[in-house]
């Protein structure tokens, strides 16, 4: 894997914002971006939400968007020198649990060549060039909440859990859609950190604060059992 | 825990089977669950039941057509931004999902031997029985109007062929003409759909007849969503949106098919297409059933189970629940409160506590998507709201096109979650 991101950082120093891959189209890769924006924000007051947002990610380093908490398997592969030039996005994109294993992102990929070009196109233009800051951004393993771990050192109710998603399900497919994203076989404490932000009020969604508003602990640890032995 | 589950199914269900209906005789042993209604409330309860019971309890679904025409999304199809055929799915995943699934009418309800009757003459036996029919209309409710002229004064307020017909008639206005809507009093399903509708045949109409107008005539005083929808129209179809309230007479109203006019409190106008929202009630079966309160089912609100009856539950537009809109969101959450507590009366499933939720997308231009919704709790009274939302006038448009999107997903899930 070290290799690869080197090369990932050779390129960027060598080619300085020119196009390493073949032409994309931005305004197809707007369409294309559409299921992504079930989770990232880009763009002018974009901001971290399910996923990081993603502003100047196209030659951003891995793993530097603000106080969001990134999966270990992120932060490992930031550590080995990983940035996301318009290459490594396209590989990424390929195949991204082949590329990062162990990320956290439930996204199948995308197979079309034209199609990874295209999107990559619609990043670099809505994304804009990376803030210099990033430059010297160093990528932390943010530890969760207090709260978070207390409910993941719970015993989840599977059963339970399996009931209580019945209020899931009504938005949220078992295999993911385009505009509501899958959250099945999510790890328990990403599952965990997520809802408990919605429930604190930190993360901003109308619909989630309201379902998770009335979810206790005991509820949540039973969710977060039950959809990791969903869809995997 | 499934393996937990199976283990003690075997002997108790059949027990439970033989317990509640001792006089029916019957070959086979487990319990029997039938749902009338194969719409949002009836097909997510087979599957539900189907599923939760792994295959104890016997479900058979009684459902007239083969192919379910969604009444949500059908206003945008009216707008088009929908595809007519995206809103028809078939039960061929409920059927291999371990339901009966019986294309026939319910035409009656014995109580007492705890039978259905279909209008093929088939009679189904039942220890439980789950009514999901939906609404009909109330004849003479708007003077003029029956559904005899349904033809020439649509109400699309059923999905499918209905939806279609009240489109051509849209395309086909002359230059100009006037588009009419009846609205109807309360209770009736989907709040906010008569006001997304108009938002929807307005945008059709300022793309494909601009000097066209609308013209609505209200018996309420206000309505679902009414401060985002007025700050809508204003801003997307500024002029062409008339509507007429209670208090210019919108309640006193009269139609005439043959003549297509509308009379308003006295005033007669004549217009080129005419969208009749009649009052509503619990579809047929229920009545027949002889477990309505007036219109509607009263029901429990711990596991929708009728008050009259309580091996009947009834789901969706139909009960009389409480707090929770009329709407498919509310059924298909309904439904699986009541699939719960059957699996655990009749194959000795877990009882969890119940809890219900809904939420309602309007589409009011492109990419101009709003929300209302909330959670909800059983009491001893009926259903009530535990908390709730609702967009904002001054939201930007990433938010509202977001919500459009959202809306998008909520669509694919909640037809998958109804029909596998
Ligand atoms: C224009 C419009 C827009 C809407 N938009 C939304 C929306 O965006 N979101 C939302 O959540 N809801 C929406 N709704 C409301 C939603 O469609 C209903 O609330 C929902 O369908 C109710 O579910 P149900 O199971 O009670 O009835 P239905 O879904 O109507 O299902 C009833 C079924 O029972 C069958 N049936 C009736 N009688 C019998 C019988 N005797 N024997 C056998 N079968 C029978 C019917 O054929 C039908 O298939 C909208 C409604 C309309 C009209």
């Amino acid at each position: 894997m070290g290799n690869r991101f080197l090369t990932a950082i050779l390129l960027l120093t060598a080619s300085t914002g020119t196009p390493v891959l073949a032409e994309g189209d931005p305004e197809r890769g707007r369409e294309l971006y559409r299921p992504c924006a079930a989770c990232h924000m880009i763009g002018d007051g974009a901001i971290n939400r399910i996923g990081p947002h993603l502003d100047g990610i196209v030659g951003r380093p891995a793993a530097v968007a603000m106080d969001y908490r990134y999966s270990e398997a992120l932060i490992d592969a930031a550590s080995e020198g990983l940035i996301w030039t318009a290459d490594a996005l396209d590989d990424f994109l390929a195949d991204p649990s082949g590329y990062v294993p162990g990320l956290r992102m439930i996204f199948r990929g995308i197979h079309d060549e034209q199609d990874r070009a295209d999107l990559v196109a619609f990043l670099r233009e809505e994304g804009g060039t990376p803030d210099p800051v990033y430059a010297n951004a160093t990528a932390v393993l943010l530890a969760p909440s207090d709260e978070v771990l207390q409910i993941v050192r719970m015993e989840g109710d599977v059963y339970y859990g399996e009931y209580l998603s019945n209020e899931c399900t009504t938005c949220h497919r078992p295999q993911g859609g385009d505009d509501i994203p899958s959250i099945a076989g999510m790890a328990p404490v990403d599952f965990i950190d997520g809802l408990v932000a919605y429930r604190s009020g930190e993360r901003e969604h109308q619909v989630m604060q309201t379902i998770t508003g009335r979810l206790g602990d005991e509820e949540i640890a039973a969710l977060a059992a039950y959809f990791e032995t969903v869809g995997q | 825990m499934t393996i937990n589950r199976r283990a003690f199914m075997g002997t108790t269900a059949a027990l439970a089977a033989s317990l509640s209906a001792p006089m029916i005789a019957r070959a086979q042993t487990a319990p029997r669950v039938v749902v009338v209604g194969g719409g949002a409330g009836g097909a997510t309860a087979a599957r539900y039941i189907a599923n939760g019971s792994q295959g104890a309890i016997d479900v058979t679904l009684v459902e007239p057509t083969r192919a379910y025409y969604t009444c949500f999304f059908s206003n945008l199809y009216l707008g088009g931004f929908r595809e007519f055929d995206s809103l028809g799915h078939t039960y061929g995943g409920i059927a291999s999902g371990g339901v009966n699934v019986v294309h026939d009418w319910a035409t009656g309800v014995d109580r007492d031997a705890q039978t259905v009757t279909l209008a093929g003459g088939d009679v189904l036996p039942y220890d439980r029985l789950v009514l999901s029919p939906g609404i009909d209309f109330i004849e003479d409710s708007v003077p003029g109007w029956s559904t005899a002229a349904q033809n020439v004064m649509p109400h699309a307020y059923k999905g499918g062929s209905q939806t279609e017909l009240l489109k051509n008639q849209i395309m086909n206005m002359r230059e100009g003409g006037v588009f009419a809507m009846v609205a109807p009093p309360n209770p009736y399903r989907c709040p906010p759909g008569p006001y997304e509708r108009i938002s929807m045949v307005a945008h059709l109409l300022s793309q494909v007849n601009p000097t066209a107008t609308i013209l609505v005539a209200d018996p309420k005083e206000n309505f679902s969503k009414q401060g985002l929808f007025e700050d809508g129209w204003e801003r997307h179809y500024p002029g062409m949106i008339q509507r007429i309230g209670p208090d210019f007479g919108g309640g006193n109203v009269t139609v005439d098919p043959a003549a297509m006019t509308i009379n308003i409190d006295g005033q007669v106008e004549q217009v080129d297409v005419c969208n009749v929202i009649p009052a509503q009630r619990a579809g047929g079966i229920v009545f027949a059933a002889g477990i309505n309160d007036g219109n509607w089912a009263p029901v429990s609100a711990y596991d929708l189970s009728s008050r009259i009856d309580p091996n009947i539950h009834v789901l969706g537009d139909a009960a009389a629940q409480g707090a929770m809109p009329k709407s498919g969101f509310s059924a298909n959450s309904q439904a699986k409160v009541a699939a719960n507590a059957i699996v655990a009366a009749l194959a000795d499933g877990r009882a969890f506590p119940p809890r219900f939720a809904n939420t309602c997308w309007s589409l009011i231009a492109t990419e101009d998507g709003v929300k209302v919704g909330a959670t909800y709790e059983a009491t001893d009274e009926g259903i009530a709201s535990v908390d709730s939302f609702i967009s904002q006038v001054d939201e930007t448009p990433e938010t509202r096109a977001e919500t459009y999107r959202e809306s998008l997903g909520w669509y694919d899930a909640i037809v998958e979650d109804m029909f596998g």
